[in-house]
């Protein structure tokens, strides 16, 4: 393996994290409360509401249906105009937020769905409103849930930055892509395969211990 | 006194795929202050239905609920929140939140009514204290056991000053042990607070244990309410009867055989009644079963026995009960 391939793994390695860190983040700053807000506006819950529910219900199905690689191309004008590229790591965050947004607030309504309907019921009996009742009982009570989930969706969106590689994003993905595989080059295949294995094996570990640590019943 | 809760005919329907379920077919009753108000019936009853709507976790379908004289339905949301403060409630399942830690859970109540941290905390330790439980502070709910979280969810109902605390089958996950524990509490409690308290259960031990009065709920009627003692020497309604006395597992041993069942109350319990019908006529009568019970101190009981075959002893023997006033009903 030649020097420059192996400084452009080492930037790829790096441009992954970026991609996956930003996407993440980005994705769960809309998500999240998206995901709460599908939670409490379903059926039977505290913030009944079918309209609301059915709308974003709907969107979310739909950007989770479309195949990842369809949405990165249908979104090239899109990314364009809020940064004003459409290739490379920066422009790459935008479609991976974009695809990560409805996963997350799935995620996010089953942890929220799995807590106890008596939790709820003793906020309500203390004369808790539903937003106090979701912010300080049902939110708290799903966090183990939650960030085992978010482990989940980070690793989600390290394998999805890893597909931008084809519209010209960077990261490891792009290079398995041009080095190893147009080029047939086995061996930075292999070492591109294998880094992005073990960054999502991190990120799963660090996922499930920071969840068993807050996860006190 | 004063009235805590005035219930007038309350009706409550479910309506569950276009099917209508009645669990509650107007029922009207009072809960007086500072009494222990016991509300029992079998499961399924409406019981549980009954005391959600007494801080409108469910609203009445028909009727009013009215809590020291408002009606809960008239209430707008903030309004009944702010009522909801006064009306603490426990649970059979607990309801503690498993990520919190115990003092964490009883500040709960506290931080709802923006009391300052400080405050709260101070508060919350003279609750866990009362409880019995301040040690176990900065536990989590999944290391204690059934009935140390019961008590926890005692001192979070009680942190915020109540004036009622229902009790929804607080102690039916419980052992007898413990449930005895828990009840001697709420006495406790019902008496240094001067807290109105009420519990519903399906058991009839916890009624007797603590209630003053009870009220009988049976498919969605109100079929008996009265002091306890009263309703426990002399039930009137089927579902009363069932409830004091559990069915009897004996069966009489010839197949024309008459048994018949005796109780007894207070000043009765003490005198020898069988003895004395053997001594007096000679009569010889079977005893198929009997237990006696402690309600407020005085000894209830009832037996059941079989009579002998001449009709003549019979009536000779149930005369005998009946002159020295004990209750004779026939069982078969």
């Amino acid at each position: 393996m030649s020097d420059y391939i192996k400084d452009a793994i080492i930037t790829g390695v790096w441009e992954t994290f970026i991609m996956t860190f930003f996407a993440s983040l980005f994705s769960y700053a809309v998500g999240l409360p998206l995901g709460v807000v599908l939670y409490s506006t379903s059926k039977g819950r505290l913030l009944e509401n079918r309209g609301v529910n059915a709308v974003i219900g709907t969107i979310v199905n739909i950007t989770r249906s479309l195949p990842f690689l369809i949405l990165l191309v249908l979104l090239i004008p899109f990314t364009r105009a809020i940064v004003g590229k459409s290739i490379g790591t920066t422009a790459a965050i935008v479609p991976l937020t974009i695809g990560a947004i409805p996963i997350v607030a799935r995620m996010v309504e089953a942890s929220l769905s799995e807590v106890q309907p008596g939790i709820i019921e003793a906020a309500t009996s203390m004369g808790a409103s539903p937003l106090y009742t979701i912010i300080h009982f049902v939110i708290p009570e799903a966090m183990p849930s939650l960030l085992q989930g978010g482990a989940i969706n980070v690793a989600t969106v390290l394998g999805y930055s890893a597909m931008a590689g084809v519209i010209g994003g960077g990261g490891l993905g792009a290079i398995a892509l041009q080095y190893g595989y147009y080029r047939y080059d086995k061996p930075v295949l292999w070492t591109t395969v294998t880094l992005l294995i073990i960054m999502v094996m991190l990120i799963q570990e660090f996922g499930i211990r920071l969840s068993k640590k807050h996860r006190k019943a | 006194m004063e009235n805590v809760y005035e219930l007038n005919n309350v009706y409550k329907t479910y309506k569950n795929d276009g099917r209508e379920f009645t669990a509650l077919k107007g029922v009207s009753l009072e809960v007086k202050e500072g009494e222990i108000f016991g509300i029992i019936g079998m499961s399924g009853a409406g019981k549980s239905t009954l005391v959600r709507t007494l801080n409108r976790l469910e609203e009445v379908t028909s009727g009013t609920v009215s809590f020291y004289g408002k009606d809960l339905a008239a209430l707008k949301p903030a309004e009944l929140r702010e009522v909801r403060h006064s009306i603490s409630m426990i649970f059979q399942g607990f309801n503690l939140l498993n990520q919190r830690t115990v003092i964490q859970n009883v500040e709960q109540s506290l931080k709802i009514i923006g009391v300052p941290r400080v405050k709260r905390r101070k508060k919350a330790e003279q609750m866990l204290e009362i409880v019995g439980l301040l040690e176990k502070c900065n536990e989590y709910p999944a290391r204690l056991s059934g009935g140390q979280k019961q008590r926890v969810a005692i001192a979070r109902a009680l942190a915020a000053d109540p004036k009622v605390l229902l009790c929804d089958e607080a102690t039916s996950a419980l052992d007898p042990k413990i449930t005895g524990e828990i009840l001697d509490l709420l006495k406790k409690i019902n008496e240094e607070r001067k807290l109105t308290i009420i519990i519903i259960t399906h058991e009839m031990a916890v009624v007797e244990k603590i209630c003053d009065r009870v009220a009988i709920i049976d498919d969605g009627n109100l079929a008996e309410i009265g002091d306890v003692k009263e309703v426990f020497s002399n039930p009137q309604s089927k579902a009363a009867k069932k409830l004091v006395f559990p069915s009897n597992p004996f069966e009489a041993s010839h197949p024309d055989g008459k048994v018949i069942r005796l109780v007894f109350d207070g000043t009765q319990s003490s005198v020898p009644f069988i003895a004395n019908l053997v001594e007096k006529t000679g009569i010889k009568v079977n005893i198929l079963s009997a237990n006696t019970k402690s309600v407020g101190g005085i000894g209830y009981g009832q037996m059941i026995v079989e009579l002998p075959e001449s009709q003549k002893e019979r009536q000779t023997a149930i005369d005998f009960f009946r002159d020295g006033g004990l209750s004779v009903t026939e069982v078969s």
